[in-house]
């Protein structure tokens, strides 16, 4: 034994010479937590909603787990007359109140040395030659060595402005040796052409490779875990195809109305904020063929594969739905409709309930119904994909005892609650036979006081690490508006959205449009 | 909820939980390994606490295995077991069995813990105190993936170091090692700052610190430098320098949870470098259950051995 441990040892002492890596480092040495190499944050937008809630503390978070390089800085863009240290006290105030990890002076005092503010506007020159300058700074009192990200929590209209911006200030291009990389959110367009768009201007600055989009999904546990139960496993895959699987329904439901966004949801709805992006994602996910390799360029072969084999069905009438919420009670609260909403015009023809019918057209999925719905106000909050298996062919109980069972199926409960549902059918304890569903349930301990990485802390951190494997390139964008445009189409043209009383599972049109293939919605 | 037994067997035990399980309403099993503490009365409260928080990230089934000493010759002689069974609420996330061993039964623990692992699930020993000379050949080692002892809990560590030396098998780990995993993560990203090569180094600690011997070792085995011992007042590890070409790298952390990182031509920074309570300690052993093979290397300072016998 000893013997074997010293030539591997001795393997990887000849691979350190040649690379002249960190002889501190090595692939055995599992313990020592993948912490980003030196470099820093710039934040677009930083007083915004999104910063304060979930980017700064998942900056501390990640600090406070270690995760971060000493030295690690944090830049903060707006347009505010402070100082670094009224900045600090923001990111405080908002550490204290949103991170998911104690807080501790010691992790905190490390933090502060890093920050800086630089006050502006995105046309303003003189703040951008500033930024650069605190850039240059930092490179000499942080040794971040040049390695930047710019983290763009801005609307889309100004993305045009801020990347040209950086261009024209030499920050967008990387010293040698090290590296630059652009960080943008959702939305990524409102149709195939204005993503095009969106996608040539951030290009023309940064390459493909440079540009990380958050889909915050992506950087859940439970997201990552479908590929490992699919890939490492060997029960499911033999029969996660047309051959057993019944029909896909993946769901995101929210309890919660627009709340305070009506501007800019109205005209957007919900298949544009949510199936566009995180439910054909994870249709991809679900559907994809086995990657070469867990990378990012093999993920995304794959997903696009799928995404490029997705048919729509050919009468949209009746394989899609659209609904608004009208007044009614939600869990206990008595909440008004969509069209009452502060701001939303008594007209408005916006969609908060989506369901629409997918198709994947290879020899995997060939006849199998991808059902996708997302939609406000709905009776929970709740993300999940649920895979639902045929009937047994062939049943020996007679029909008594089977009236109660129903179809075996896998669910990933995305959120809340994240885990694994698996339903089968059991005899009912009893001298009789008698057969009924019962759901068995799989939940990964959270890790304690601690709770696990929350999906922003995930995504920051790969992006400081360069690992793209979570993170939709513009080709997957491009060909999930591809999907979606005729829809969109096909509703501004035909009718207008089902009203569906709040609290409950969406319009009764979309239990009808499962109907018509003899199939029903689960109810999450 | 808690079921006492007195005088009792696996058998019964075992009928306990699954009572205890059915009782709360959550017949079923998610547990993800089975963890043995072998301790004294003295040390069990603190170790069943740290294992209870670490279950929130690792659920698991806990055996406490306490060896009680009787008082008289006459009890001495009888040999029983006692058990208190906790599930639910009163046992982290998994389920919890406090066995407390009296007599003869007391050298044949593992008869009672074997039938008690959750089946087809890693199981892992821990030694809060009085681990065995070879951890790997107790008998309640010998059931283990992962074997679990403690340098900071003997009399004369640096001397059950060389023990551990030669003792070692595949799956041990010591809690002295585990807490350097902060020290070295951020020793680790210093250099992936400051790229030159290191031509000598120096660990600071209190005296007899056997997790600034594993440092040491570990430093002399990567870097292949050899590695001065410096004492100081402690706390614990103090303080590491990395001497190049160009200066000091230093990371010094004369107290507290502070420490400060100096790299050369560079201003000096802090860092948040805090001593883990035990849980934590737990829990990071249990997210790897297969052998540690940088411990290994590590313990035997392989390269410099190596070194002496070619040069």
């Amino acid at each position: 034994m000893s013997e074997q441990v010293l030539t591997r040892s001795e393997d990887f002492r000849d691979v350190v010479e040649v690379r002249g890596a960190n002889p501190l480092r090595d692939p055995r040495d599992r313990r020592l937590p993948r912490v980003a190499g030196p470099s820093g944050l710039v934040i677009f937008g930083v007083t915004g909603d999104l910063s304060r809630k979930k980017l700064m503390p998942a900056v501390y978070d990640l600090a406070n787990r270690g995760l971060l390089p000493p030295g690690f800085s944090l830049v903060g863009f707006a347009r505010r007359d402070w100082e670094d240290q009224d900045f600090a006290q923001v990111v405080h105030d908002a550490v204290r109140e949103h991170a998911r990890t104690q807080f501790r002076e010691e992790v905190w005092a490390q933090l502060a040395e890093g920050m800086r503010f630089v006050p502006g506007d995105f046309d303003d020159d003189a703040a951008f030659e500033q930024l650069r300058s605190a850039v240059e700074e930092l490179n000499a009192s942080r040794g971040t060595s040049g390695n930047f990200a710019f983290y763009l929590s801005v609307p889309p209209k100004f993305f045009p402005k801020v990347v040209q911006q950086l261009k024209k200030h030499g920050l967008a291009d990387a010293p040698e040796g090290s590296w630059r990389r652009a960080v943008i959110e959702k939305p990524f367009g409102h149709d195939l052409a204005s993503a095009r768009e969106l996608n040539a201007i951030v290009h023309e600055v940064f390459d493909p490779e440079q540009v990380f989009r958050i889909d915050h999904y992506l950087g859940k546990e439970t997201v990552q875990n479908i590929l490992a139960l699919r890939f490492a496993n060997q029960m499911y895959e033999p029969i996660w195809n047309r051959s057993f699987v019944d029909h896909v329904q993946i769901t995101m439901a929210e309890d919660i109305g627009i709340g305070g966004r009506a501007g800019y949801y109205d005209g957007i709805g919900s298949a544009r904020d949510v199936i566009q992006n995180h439910l054909l994602q994870l249709m991809a996910l679900t559907a994809m063929e086995e990657p070469i390799a867990f990378d990012a360029e093999s993920l995304l072969t794959e997903k696009l594969k799928v995404l490029k084999a997705v048919r729509l069905p050919e009468d949209l009438g009746a394989h899609t739905v659209r609904g608004q919420y009208a007044p009614g009670w939600q869990g206990g609260e008595q909440v008004p409709g969509y069209l009452q909403e502060e701001g939303i015009a008594p007209t408005s023809r916006t969609d908060t309930y989506a369901a629409i019918k997918l198709e994947v057209d290879n020899r995997r999925w060939a006849g199998v119904p991808f059902y996708l719905r997302t939609g406000k106000r709905l009776g929970r909050r709740v993300t999940e994909i649920a895979v639902v298996f045929q009937r047994a062919p062939h049943s020996p109980f007679d029909s008594t005892a089977t009236e109660e069972l129903g179809e075996n199926a896998v669910v990933f409960r995305v959120q809340p609650d994240e885990g694994m549902t698996v339903r089968f059918g059991s005899k009912v304890p009893g001298t009789s036979m008698e057969i009924r569903d019962v759901s068995m349930d799989f939940a990964y301990g959270e890790s304690f006081t601690e709770s696990s990485p929350e999906a922003y802390e995930r995504l920051i951190l790969d992006v400081l690490l360069g690992d793209a494997n979570l993170f939709p390139r513009h080709q997957e964008v491009e060909e999930s508006w591809r999907i979606l445009d005729p829809i969109e189409e096909h509703w501004e043209r035909h009718g207008g959205p089902a009203q569906y009383r709040s609290g409950t599972w969406g319009p009764e049109e979309a239990d009808e449009m499962l109907a018509r293939d003899g199939r029903s919605w689960r109810r999450p | 909820m808690k079921i006492d037994l007195t005088d009792t067997t696996a058998s019964k035990i075992n009928k306990a939980l699954v009572q205890g399980r059915r009782a709360i309403g959550t017949p079923a099993v998610g547990m993800v390994l089975t963890m043995v503490i072998v301790t004294d009365e003295e040390n069990a409260y603190d170790s069943l606490k740290a294992a209870e928080e670490a279950s929130h990230e690792h659920p698991s089934r806990t055996l406490v295995v306490i060896k009680r000493l009787a008082r008289t010759p006459r009890e001495r002689t009888r040999s029983h077991l006692d058990a208190e069974v906790r599930v639910g609420a009163d046992a982290g996330t998994g389920e919890t069995v406090v066995l407390r061993l009296y007599g003869d039964v007391a050298d044949h623990a593992d008869s009672v813990v074997l039938p008690l692992l959750l089946p087809d699930a890693p199981v892992v020993v821990w030694w809060p105190v009085n681990a065995p000379e070879v951890p790997s050949k107790d008998p309640l080692g010998a059931l283990a993936q992962r074997r679990i002892t403690d340098l900071y809990a003997v009399e004369n560590p640096i001397a059950v170091l060389e023990q551990r030396v030669v003792s070692y098998a595949p799956g041990d780990t010591d809690l002295a090692w585990t807490r350097l995993t902060p020290w070295r993560s951020m020793l680790a990203a210093a250099l992936d700052q400051a790229r030159t090569e290191i031509t000598s180094a120096a660990v600071e600690s209190e005296a007899e610190n056997p997790s600034a011997e594993l440092l040491a070792r570990w430093l002399q085995v990567r870097l292949r430098v050899p590695v001065e011992r410096v004492v100081t007042a402690g706390p614990v590890v103090t303080g590491v320098r990395l001497g190049t070409e160009k200066g000091e790298v230093v990371i010094d952390r004369p107290e507290g949870p502070l420490a400060t990182l100096t790299l050369p031509g560079q201003p000096a920074r802090t860092l948040a470098l805090k001593v883990r309570p035990m849980s934590e300690l737990i829990a990071e052993e249990l997210r790897r259950l297969d052998a540690d093979e940088m411990y290994a290397v590590t313990l035997r300072g392989e390269h410099t051995k190596e070194t002496a016998t070619h040069v």
